[in-house]
């Protein structure tokens, strides 16, 4: 390969795209290293402070698309201040300054300002996607800008952010000659939307494949949209509270058997019963359907449009199926690959009968061979369910199972559910990131160690006895990149035992487990290349100053993380990096 | 178009292979997983004598476990405290686990199982909890009454106290869904009281929804608005009723509707009795209402001696 001109070795790394792949090409020599980086088009990077703007542009001068994450997991939960950091403005300003030619920015759990946004907008000549998942900080008038701005925007995709809207005219600000939208997803703005803005821009846009709409589009609306619209492949449906009329009703559904091209379908906040039977007619197309918001459509209902979809690939819905939605389920999505069940009633104390247990599970795993992925929130399970699960299905990527009474155990046996989740690890070779609770002991934890070999996020709370669970993970996972824990007793002799491991892993979060603030020093004398942050609300002083006795004081909140670029700046007053 | 699960793994499906054959060709080289072998380690000599205690009762032995496959070994056997172990790793011995481990099946060493279901009879290993429970902390997220209720304070052990962060649902989600049950009631929530939802279901419809019963202060007000939100069920499924509904509102309307419909209005009590809606003070009512059910009216034929009943606790109220 040596012999051939930089251009063709170029050419050759074109084809190669997987970031892993990448990274290994630049190790093998200076002179690749050099090709590479200068090639580069993508680059993702998993924590927002383990590098800074100016090294990234230094070391890829031709970037195009940027993937930055920033607050770490369990932020989702509100287990992060709010004023944690992961602030995108300093990159985009030095991304301004020094010319990239950035076209998109994928962003997941930042803070992002409506400087920010009009900054990128009038940076960036050929933009052109711009995805936020769980993002905050913003108000539609940083949107405003970027629909006014961009001129070859193709892809405006916000997903679960927490957006100020500010009722304008956001929409109206998409210029008249803006025809290049592929896809457009604003179904977390809370307030009202200009129809007529969204209808003509929807109207001028022949390639839209990607609609997501929010709660203020009604039904006839909506009807008028999919009318002009019939190539929509995507779509995400508003929320109607009052029932059709007759007509209404005959229109939406003439609207949607045009749609022949629906593959995926999700929204339906709050869906009136017949404008989700106007559906029925499509669905056998149906490869995604995310009905987890639908909250108030009754189990028998919902089982009966999972009827129809027999290419369903994707499913994300509520508990509110019932197990015996689940066995249906399985009877007819023979496609399933990824299901997630969400919990319904998460402000009421009655029992819901209708809630899923390790029943549905069982029925999911042995009727959907290709099930590879999934999300499970449910009130009970069993080691011999579990078991069962390993020996149906043992090609999992993904196995997140939340049992929602913290250290429940096995409720036929009362023993603890280490047997089973070992059973998963065990069985599932490739399992990537696994999400464990219920009652689990240590054994749990050494069963993972052994196995999950490529195990890459662990996600453990209320778990274990001793520091060995945490040791027999650290130890036995070499692939670990993201270790989170809660409320579990490990303590400083798992931190401190390798300190060397965290050179591996991207981050180590724990939060009220047993680590002392003394522990904490110790790690940050001995491994200066991390930055361990410790999170106390609570406490409003210099947690350095306070005497020698406090070196034994558990630390709440613990959040540690490989970097390049030392500590940082932009921390808040309860964040003391050590 | 980017899924939370794209942004979250850069897939890579051609995997190293050359971790996988470090790993299958190490064989014994069991200490890795405890990282406690004479190699490599831990310089934990200064700290807590925990990791030294574990060379002592950890050995090769115990990586030797085997799996109950179902059918062969039952997995549901009974308690013990040493169980078999499962997986093979080498020819079998029936070293157990570890020594230290206690109570396996009964129990959790964290006052946390303690407080939030006293009324089951859970195990409670002294050693282990007075470390992990009599802490000084108030930092932690498990709320202030874990500590209450081990001092044997007055205050009830919380059914389900609000543990922050848990269940692990986004914020995003949770704020949706709630706003989901806001709007399903057509009157405005007062604001100070709390709110009572109770759902309210109907026979044959597809859906179910909540009303907030604070919200009202009669049965009219009630009948009004459960009439607005299954009107056109009715009329659906009557047909020949016309646009006769929607217009009128008035208080009798949705009983006269329902029953010349042969549909009735009932609720389930605390004691779970289903009674006919309209027999009690209103203000008992929302007091032991918990669920309200359109039933069809044969349906409700059994219900007939519960207003007498209500009637007669009314009486002597």
């Amino acid at each position: 390969m040596n012999y051939f001109p930089d251009e063709v070795i170029e050419h050759i790394f074109d084809f190669i795209s997987s970031h892993k792949d990448r990274n290994s090409i630049s190790l093998v020599s200076k002179s690749w290293h050099k090709i590479e980086r200068c090639s580069r088009k993508r680059v993702f990077i998993g924590n927002c402070y383990a590098i800074n703007p100016e090294r990234l542009i230094e070391r890829f001068p031709s970037l195009r698309s940027l993937t930055l994450k920033g607050k770490p997991h369990f932020a989702d939960f509100n287990l992060v201040p709010h004023e944690w950091g992961g602030f995108v403005h300093p990159w985009i300003v030095a991304l301004a300054k020094a010319r990239v030619g950035l076209q998109e920015l994928r962003l997941k759990r930042m803070v992002v300002s409506d400087e920010s946004l009009e900054l990128l907008s009038r940076s960036f000549a050929s933009f052109k996607s711009l995805v936020l998942v769980s993002c905050e900080g913003f108000t539609t008038d940083g949107l405003a800008s970027v629909a006014a701005n961009c001129r070859h925007l193709r892809e405006l995709d916000l997903q679960e952010n927490e957006i100020e809207d500010h009722r304008g005219q956001w929409l109206n600000c998409f210029p008249e000659s803006s025809t290049a939208l592929t896809s457009l997803n604003f179904s977390c703005l809370k307030g009202e939307t200009n129809l007529a803005a969204l209808e003509r821009l929807v109207a001028r846009s022949p390639n839209l494949e990607s609609l997501k709409v929010n709660r203020a589009v009604p039904l006839d609306a909506l009807t008028r949209l999919m009318s002009c619209a019939p190539q929509l492949v995507d779509l995400g449906v508003g929320s109607y509270e009052n029932e059709p009329d007759q007509e209404s009703f005959m229109k939406l559904m003439a609207a949607i058997k045009k749609c022949t091209e629906l593959r995926s379908l999700s929204g339906f906040s709050e869906v009136a019963p017949l404008c989700l039977s106007a559906f029925y007619p499509i669905c056998q197309n149906l490869t995604s359907l995310n009905l987890s918001y639908a909250a108030e459509i009754q189990g028998n209902h919902l089982i009966r449009f999972i009827q129809f979809c027999k290419r369903l690939q994707r499913l994300w819905i509520l508990d509110s199926i019932g197990d015996k939605g689940l066995e249906v389920g399985a009877s007819t999505c023979k496609e399933l690959q990824e299901l997630r069940v969400f919990p319904s009633d998460l402000h009421d104390e009655e029992d819901n009968d209708t809630a899923v247990t390790e029943i549905g599970l069982v029925a999911i795993s042995a009727g959907c061979p290709k099930l590879h992925s999934i999300l499970y929130f449910c009130k009970q399970m069993t080691n011999a369910a579990l078991i069962t699960v390993a020996k149906n299905c043992p090609n999992f990527i993904r196995f997140r199972l939340c049992i929602l009474e913290p250290n429940k155990p096995d409720h036929t046996t009362s023993q603890s559910l280490d047997e089973g989740f070992g059973a998963i690890v065990q069985a599932c070779k490739g399992l990537r990131r696994l999400s464990v609770s219920g009652l689990l002991t240590d054994k749990v934890f050494l069963y993972i160690g052994m196995y999950a070999e490529q195990l890459e996020m662990l996600s453990i709370a209320f778990a274990g006895d001793t520091d060995k669970g945490m040791l027999y993970v650290l130890n036995g996972c070499k692939k670990m990149r993201k270790l989170e824990i809660r409320d579990s007793p490990f303590g400083n002799a798992a931190l401190l035992a390798d300190v060397d491991k965290y050179r591996t892993m991207r981050s180590l979060w724990m939060s009220s487990c047993e680590v002392t603030l003394g522990g904490c020093k110790r790690l940050a004398r001995n491994a200066p290349w991390l930055n361990v942050e410790i999170i106390n609300e609570n406490e409003n002083n210099d947690l350095m100053e306070r005497n020698e006795e406090d070196e034994r004081e558990k630390v709440d909140r613990l959040y540690l993380y490989r970097t390049v670029v030392g500590a940082r700046k932009d921390a808040p007053p309860c964040v003391t990096i050590l | 178009m980017l899924s939370e699960e794209e942004l979250q793994s850069n897939v890579s499906v051609a995997s190293s292979p050359t971790s996988n054959c470090i790993s299958k060709g190490g064989g014994l080289k069991v200490h890795n997983y405890f990282g406690l072998s004479d190699s490599s380690s831990v310089e934990s000599s200064t700290l807590s004598g925990n990791v030294e205690d574990d060379k002592a009762t950890i050995s090769l032995k115990a990586t030797e476990l085997t799996l109950g496959l179902p059918g062969s070994q039952s997995p549901a056997r009974e308690t013990e405290l040493d169980e078999k172990p499962f997986f093979p790793l080498l020819p079998t011995k029936d070293e157990i686990f570890s020594s230290s481990q206690k109570n396996i099946a009964s129990g959790n060493k964290r006052g946390f199982s303690d407080t939030m279901y006293t009324e089951k009879n859970w195990m409670f290993p002294e050693a282990v909890a007075t470390q992990s429970v009599v802490n000084k902390e108030v930092t932690q997220n498990i709320p202030k009454g874990q500590l209450g209720t081990l001092n044997n304070s007055s205050s009830p052990p919380a059914a389900k106290a609000q543990i922050v962060g848990w269940p692990p649902v986004r914020s995003y989600r949770k704020n949706t869904l709630a706003t989901t049950c806001k709007n399903s009631d057509e009157v405005d929530g007062k604001p100070g009281s709390a709110a009572l939802f109770v759902k309210v279901s109907m026979d044959g419809a597809p859906y179910l929804r909540k009303v907030d019963l604070r919200s009202y202060t009669n049965y009219g007000e009630l009948s009004s608005a459960l009439e607005k939100m299954f009107t056109t069920f009715t009329l659906g499924q009557c047909g020949s009723n016309g646009a006769a509904g929607k217009d009128m509102l008035s208080e009798t309307k949705l009983k006269n509707l329902l029953n010349g419909k042969d549909y009735v209005l009932t609720y389930e009590d605390k004691d779970g009795d289903w009674m006919l809606v309209g027999d009690v003070p209103w203000e008992m009512f929302i007091d032991v209402c918990k669920k309200l059910k359109i039933m069809k009216g044969a349906d409700a034929i059994g219900l007939a001696a519960a207003p007498r009943a209500m009637e007669k606790s009314k009486m002597r109220a």
